[in-house]
């Protein structure tokens, strides 16, 4: 490894030094291509930020991809209701890695305003391996931004070998996530115990 | 246009075997409304659509409402002999009107441009006799708010198309909006519990702080 003084050294004198993994994490994270993918206000939203007004382009993320298989980012951008889970989750399974997640607004970071409704999924993170999360209800285009730019800087510090290398280089880390089935009151099962444990409760 | 008794009275000259309440409001609107009989009304329904005074083709809403059973309370003046002596005394009568469901049509006319016309079908109670004829062949676009009430009041549509779950899926067992509806307990940590949800959380964890 080089080190950054002199690395900054150099650069001052003309002479450009890096490493593969930064190149290569550099390149990945200003071409996050996010998938067309919405449901609820906080789509919105989303659009917003992607149009002239906040240009999402700004930051290599504009290219919304209408199929899975071409897209590196699923912003979960509403709420997520117990019928449609499966099928956020197949939708992911279907997207090859390397792959992230934002979990946009309230509803999707925890079931929001309908979280005590019977209907609704308590926070997408059951199923699914949350990367950043926003609050807000729904977020501003510029929150969503700023949850891109959070991810990007998440992309940059991945590491390419060792032991906690990034998911994607990772044999033993699962790709694919447990799609849950329908049941007669509830999701089966209702949550996915290898992606999300209930937090410890201290009083 | 007509008030609700001048349609109703038309309604039964037309439809002599049909059975027509006008339900009143005592909210602020005071909207009437048309309460008909289950056996007749996709009759009446279809007169209200092809009458030449109402012409009303445009069906905007289509809506369920679930009435449990209901203890009904009448005070009666009962006359009583006491010690010796007639007297009028009150007397509290209670009656149990047993539960049904109920679907409300918000009628109007794009043609005459008026409206609405409010129409109420109920069903004989809400475990066996759930069954009120379906208007989604006079209407088209009552289809998936017909679909909508099934799925959540368990309002059984005679004569609809195409009648299944629309929101929830179709595993799922139970109409959800009824009033006696049990969700599932899948209650979670919250942080600032109130009211009911202060009550869930107390059966799932302390909630008094330690000082």
């Amino acid at each position: 490894m080089i080190e950054a003084g002199l690395k900054n050294e150099l650069q001052k004198q003309g002479v450009y030094v890096t490493t593969l993994e930064d190149l290569y994490n550099w390149g990945r994270a200003n071409s996050v291509w996010p998938l067309t993918f919405g449901l609820a206000c906080c789509a919105i939203e989303m659009m917003a930020a992607s149009m002239a007004r906040f240009d999402l382009a700004r930051f290599g993320a504009e290219v919304f991809r209408p199929s899975p298989r071409q897209a590196d980012l699923m912003i979960v951008a509403g709420t997520v209701t117990k019928k449609m889970a499966p099928l956020v989750v197949r939708i992911y399974n279907q997207m090859p890695e390397p792959k992230y997640v934002i979990a946009m607004g309230a509803c999707a970071i925890s079931g929001g305003p309908f979280k005590q409704g019977y209907n609704v999924l308590k926070g997408v993170d059951r199923y699914l391996p949350v990367d950043v999360a926003i609050p807000g209800c729904p977020p501003r285009p510029e929150a969503l931004i700023h949850a891109i730019m959070t991810l990007q800087e998440k992309i940059l510090n991945q590491k390419l070998t060792g032991p906690d290398r990034a998911r994607h280089l990772n044999a033993d880390v699962p790709g694919e996530f447990l799609v849950p089935a329908y049941g007669k009151q509830d999701l089966e099962p209702s949550k996915n115990t290898e992606v999300w444990q209930p937090p410890a409760i201290q009083r | 246009m007509e008030t609700p008794e001048q349609i109703k009275a038309r309604l039964e000259a037309a439809l002599p075997s049909a059975k027509i309440d006008v339900v009143t409001n005592d909210c602020a609107a005071g909207e009437r409304s048309l309460l008909v009989d289950a056996a007749s009304g996709l009759a009446v329904a279809r007169f209200l659509r092809d009458d030449a005074q109402l012409k009303l083709d445009y069906c905007s809403n289509v809506t369920g409402i679930d009435w449990p059973d209901k203890e009904l309370t009448e005070k009666i003046k009962v006359k009583q002999i006491v010690d010796g002596v007639e007297k009028e005394v009150e007397e509290v009568k209670k009656t149990l009107r047993p539960g049904f469901l109920e679907v409300v049509y918000h009628l109007y006319s794009m043609e005459l441009k008026h409206g609405p016309v409010v129409l109420r079908l109920r069903t004989g109670n809400r475990a066996d006799q759930t069954h009120v004829p379906s208007l989604t062949p006079l209407w088209r676009g009552a289809e998936f708010q017909e679909r909508e009430v099934y799925d959540l009041y368990g309002v059984m549509f005679d004569g609809h198309p195409d009648l299944r779950r629309i929101l929830m899926w179709d595993e799922f067992e139970g109409f959800p909006m009824r009033r006696d509806y049990i969700a599932p307990d899948d209650f979670e940590y919250e942080p600032t519990p109130h009211d009911e949800v202060l009550e869930a959380a107390k059966k799932h964890y302390p909630t008094e702080v330690k000082a």
